[in-house]
């Protein structure tokens, strides 16, 4: 198996940007990793496009904007692990050595408003059973309940990632908040509050991946999707059944992640993982082994996600001060954590970082993570 | 789906006596194991409240009144069988004891829709 090295990131900032289409982010983010890795695009072998919403040939549209066309163009769609699929495919395409430069790319040009996604049938949207936000605040209520975590806690998460957002000038808010702010937020669906969900929106990334050890290379990859039975999985069933020992779609890519990146928790040095909402971070810090389940409070209480913190999580603000651009996402996280390993970032930098690890989950259920060391 | 019978209405489930697990709605296939001898069985019209959250703001498709309940109820019998489902009354929370209900809610139309709803 070759390694896989990431040579070139470049990012289209997060936010609302009226008067761009998607195919002109995904053209700035791709211009900027090519120039990045010292290429053009006429020089890589293929491309791999998540979207989620960018319609037919995507990826087409942003290669064939910079000459780049004549390669396979895959777009990839996998829900809010879009990119994460995308990336699995072109690491595997290196690492097996069918290729030798690939492109890796995300965009998404999100609908204004609450999400209409072609995921629920129209008789599950006419009976009121599609609010993504209810599903979103049903597992956060769980979560409080199963753990004694509380309203505060969650409210401390989007203070943390508020406050690193502001150092992001790609993220879409760049202003913090306190914590009696985002519990006085308009509340959505109790417990979550405006501020403690993320807003779907707009904007690119983009990765050049080549073979070698040099640098940052992607160590571990995994895409899963859910086992069935959890009646509050991001798969959203109508039914479920006890499911205290089902393994989450996390759960089964870190588990291979890690494995094969030869790596555990503890050697982690940095994270971005889904925040969707603040209960859906809370989660993933158990699930991706930073704590044991119901231990977050304890985290949060001592620093240890904060920057300067043991394992700092989302020092690019996560979603919920990016926004989440849904093709874009997962390797937004993965431009981040690449530049916290060069050591390039300005002002949120992790310092001495070697091992980072990115998280993403959403509808299918799909779940993607990515343990990138130098 | 649903069978409706003047203003009573039943959730129409699957049960695979291999796996011994029931859903809804009834499917090819048990959801959980994949046995495929799924019969179809009349589901309990009682239940308790699990979760429950309130939905302020109409989602795309839902011509219906806001707000309303949103929560998982785990049905009778065993073993559980835990659905989303709408939800209504005053004293909705974790295990309260709710009631299968018919619920019109107008369609994009404004004709009226049959779905269901558990009471308290």
């Amino acid at each position: 198996m070759t390694d896989v090295r990431i040579t070139g990131v470049g990012m289209h900032p997060f936010g609302r940007f009226d008067g761009l289409t998607g195919t002109d982010m995904g053209v700035v983010a791709v211009r900027s990793a090519l120039d990045e890795a010292g290429l053009n695009a006429r020089q890589v072998q293929a491309a791999f496009c998540g979207t989620a919403y960018g319609g037919v040939a995507a990826g087409h549209r942003v290669l064939g904007a910079l000459a780049g066309t004549g390669i396979p163009i895959v777009d990839v769609e996998a829900g809010c692990a879009s990119g994460g699929a995308a990336l699995q495919l072109g690491a595997a395409s290196i690492a097996s050595g069918q290729y030798d430069r690939v492109l890796v790319f995300g965009l998404e040009k999100m609908p204004k408003g609450v999400i209409r996604s072609s995921f629920f049938a129209p008789w599950q949207e006419a009976g009121g059973l599609s609010p993504a936000p209810a599903y979103f605040a049903l597992r956060a209520q769980r979560l409080l309940l199963d753990t004694g975590l509380t309203r505060e806690h969650l409210a401390q998460v989007v203070v943390k990632n508020r406050r690193n957002g502001v150092d992001n000038p790609d993220a879409m808010f760049q202003k913090a908040v306190t914590v009696d702010e985002v519990l006085a937020a308009r509340m959505i669906c109790d417990p979550l509050t405006l501020f403690m969900l993320c807003s779907p929106n707009e904007g690119a990334a983009a990765l050049v991946l080549e073979g070698g050890a040099e640098g940052v290379t992607v160590a571990g990859i995994s895409l899963r999707s859910h086992l069935p039975g959890n009646v509050l999985g991001e798969d959203s069933p109508l039914c479920g059944i006890e499911d205290a020992d089902i393994t989450s779609p996390t759960e089964l890519a870190a588990t291979d992640a890690y494995r094969q990146a030869g790596v555990g928790p503890t050697e982690v040095d940095v994270v971005e993982c889904q925040d969707t909402d603040s209960g859906r971070e809370l989660l993933a810090w158990a699930e991706l082994g930073l704590c044991a389940a119901g231990d977050q409070d304890r985290l949060l209480a001592d620093g240890s996600t904060l920057l300067g913190g043991r394992i700092p999580v989302n020092p690019s603000g996560g979603l919920l001060s990016k926004g989440e651009p849904l093709g874009a996402s997962a390797l937004g996280q993965v431009v981040e954590i690449t530049r916290q390993l060069r050591g390039t970032v300005k002002d949120r930098q992790v310092d001495g970082a070697r091992v980072g690890l990115s998280h993403v989950i959403g509808r299918g259920a799909n779940a993607c993570v990515t343990i990138l060391t130098r | 789906m649903v069978r409706i019978d003047g203003d009573r209405i039943t959730l129409l489930g699957g049960w695979s006596p291999s796996s011994g697990y029931r859903h809804f709605p009834r499917a090819v296939v048990c959801p959980f194991t994949g046995a495929d001898d799924v019969e179809a069985v009349d589901l309990p019209g009682e239940g308790t409240v699990l979760l429950h959250t309130e939905v302020l703001l109409a989602p795309p498709g839902y011509f219906g009144p806001v707000p309303y309940g949103l929560g998982v109820v785990e049905l009778e019998g065993a073993p559980p069988l835990r659905i989303v489902t709408r939800l209504q009354g005053d004293d909705i929370r974790p295990g309260a004891r709710v009631a299968l209900a018919l619920e019109e809610v107008p369609d994009a139309d404004g004709n009226p829709l049959a779905t269901w709803t558990f009471r308290s």
